[in-house]
């Protein structure tokens, strides 16, 4: 039998074989996030029982295959959620952008039980105006759970975060929570590039909001917030699991497009004291993994667009997406969750809107046995 | 007289020499100086004497790749109207634009022919590749500004360098719009739905201008058209 069934034969497979089947197709075509899971696995069961052998639409996405050994199997200690990458435009409720971040903001309010936190990761708005940011600080007031909230480039450039502090407090802090310690960084500092050229805020803004942009500077964490962090963690027992959340990643990904931090080594060697640190980023909007000794990064979905991935530097723990299909508005996008686990490692859940969840589990990312679509040339660049 | 008129002159010349040696009896012009048969290139404007042969003799092997050879390489000089004469001592004389260079090697300098249409002037490349820069720069400002659509939304925004946009597949049959589409018909479906703008002529200036952006940015990419 043909592996690659496309979903209509696959429909027809199973109409023939199963009386239940046409019930469970049904109630797949409405089905919601929270269901999804439960409802794929019932559909996997029966396709296999079936005969079917499934295909790739109706996966079970288990991004990892390696059975967990005895002691893997960590109980989750506490949930939290992201949000990321809104773009807002202020442009009223009905932009597919602030659709886009009200989509993430039910989905991530459907989520039961409750996540302990939601982060939300930065470039909330477009081009760093007061109008965009209130715009997006009212969709997320109807967020349930409490929201940590973190700034981005597109947040800072207009007004260098003036109105983001005003709105939102500190864009550099740390917190406790159960047992983990959470840092949050803005990694999206630039060397000026602005004054010598006679730059006005908004060319500032426009420029840096242009990702292929070659006239600004690459994104740095500094060394006065790096000096704030060696302080911050100095107080830290070095067994204590730390999280940090950056909008860019804090490693060398691709520097054209900012998927950059110029001062990441000098992050990293404060973090490797720690046994276990944990590092969630935004910025490229794409399903994007790496590890780097005892570091785990893991990026975050926007809800406006999704990117391709650059063509060059990907990091081999990545399992790709393919490409998005631009004529889904949703496809690509959405939110998620982490699982901080007993030990403070993390579980990576990426829910997208419009396929199958993922999730990238510490297990397997420790022992580097990711399975996917890996070797496939390129898929969207 | 032309260069061409001139190679006709030592054409026929050249037959009326050989058909002399014909009645003495003479199997080959070869080593005959008299003796001489006229290649053209593609273009009529190019012409090789091959001195030793005759007119309704074949050429042999070697010679005929070395004829070619020396017709391919004069074939850069595009309009230009050029005559060379293979001697007997295998030597090259080049006769273009009403000047002879002696000793020509294929592959070398002749600088004549540089003046018009031929080899290009740096100045001349300088004026194409600015021209061609003055497109690609506008269609590179309309692939990044928000004047295209009408809610704030830019081409670049999901393609920075116009990645993701594959113009190297194009024509292929497009699922999603169920019918073969060029590249432009994908332009124009962003700019009505994500850009929500109005589409754009084909022959729109601002189409063009999108299209020499694209198409520029993935320059090296071999074309396959119809891959998914």
């Amino acid at each position: 039998m043909a592996i690659n069934l496309t979903p209509k034969e696959l429909e027809r497979e199973l109409r023939e074989r199963s009386p239940d089947a046409e019930r469970m197709i049904r109630s797949l075509q409405n089905c919601d996030r929270r269901h999804f899971l439960k409802v794929t696995a019932r559909f996997a069961a029966m396709v296999a029982a079936a005969g079917v052998i499934q295909p790739q639409s109706f996966q079970l996405v288990n991004v990892a295959n390696a059975a967990p050994a005895p002691g893997e199997n960590p109980e989750v200690l506490f949930r939290f959620a992201y949000i990321s990458d809104s773009h807002l435009f202020a442009r009223g409720m009905t932009h597919r952008f602030a659709k886009g971040l009200i989509k993430a903001v039910d989905d991530v309010n459907a989520i039961d039980p409750q996540p302990d936190f939601i982060l939300y990761g930065g470039d909330l708005a477009q081009l760093g105006r007061a109008d965009e940011l209130m715009l997006g600080q009212q969709i997320l007031s109807g967020l349930k759970a409490p929201v940590k909230m973190m700034v981005g480039e597109h947040d800072w450039f207009l007004d260098m975060g003036a109105k983001w502090r005003e709105m939102f407090g500190p864009d550099v802090y740390s917190f406790d929570h159960k047992g983990v310690h959470f840092v949050v960084l803005n990694s999206v500092q630039e060397e000026d590039f602005w004054t010598a050229k006679g730059y006005t805020p908004e060319q500032r803004m426009n420029i840096v909001a242009g990702l292929d942009d070659a006239r600004q500077s690459r994104f740095e964490v500094g060394e006065e917030q790096r000096d704030w962090l060696a302080k911050d963690l100095a107080k830290v027992d070095k067994k204590t699991p730390v999280i940090v959340f950056s909008h860019s990643p804090l490693y060398k990904y691709y520097e054209p497009w900012n998927f950059w931090t110029k001062d990441a080594e000098q992050v990293q060697a404060l973090l490797f004291p720690f046994e276990t640190v944990t590092v969630i980023h935004g910025h490229t909007h794409q399903l994007l993994t790496n590890r780097i000794k005892n570091i785990s990064f893991h990026g975050m979905l926007s809800t406006a667009w999704p990117w391709p991935y650059a063509p060059q530097g990907l990091p081999e723990y990545t399992v790709q997406m393919f490409r998005s299909d631009p004529f889904n508005q949703f496809d690509g996008l959405g939110d998620g969750t982490v699982d901080v686990l007993e030990g403070g490692a993390a579980n990576k859940h990426y829910a997208l809107w419009n396929r199958n969840p993922r999730t990238v589990s510490y297990a397997d990312l420790a022992k580097n046995t990711l399975v996917g679509p890996r070797g496939h040339a390129g898929p969207s660049y | 007289m032309t260069a061409r008129s001139i190679a006709w002159v030592a054409a026929l010349g050249a037959a009326a020499l050989a058909g002399y040696a014909g009645l003495a009896g003479m199997r080959s012009g070869e080593g005959e100086p008299w003796a001489s048969r006229v290649v053209y290139a593609c273009d009529q404007r190019k012409a090789v004497i091959v001195e030793g042969v005759r007119s309704d003799e074949k050429l042999p092997p070697a010679k005929a790749q070395r004829v070619a050879d020396l017709l391919t390489d004069l074939m850069r000089y595009c309009k230009e109207e050029i005559t060379a004469t293979i001697a007997l001592d295998e030597t090259i004389t080049v006769e273009a634009n009403g000047r002879v260079f002696h000793d020509y090697v294929p592959g070398g300098p002749l600088p004549i022919a540089k003046v018009s249409f031929g080899e290009p002037t740096p100045r001349e490349e300088q004026i194409w590749k600015a021209e061609l820069d003055k497109l690609v720069a506008e269609g590179d400002r309309l692939f990044h500004s928000d004047e295209i659509g009408t809610n704030g939304v830019a081409c670049a925004m999901c393609h920075p360098n116009a990645s993701n946009t594959h113009p190297e597949t194009y024509p292929k049959f497009q699922t999603q719009l169920k019918k073969v589409a060029l590249l432009r018909d994908m332009v124009n479906w962003c700019i009505l739905n994500p850009l929500e703008g109005p589409e754009l002529a084909e022959n729109d200036p601002k189409m063009k201008a999108l299209e020499a952006y694209i198409l520029a940015s993935r320059r090296g990419v071999a074309l396959e058209a119809g891959k998914h």
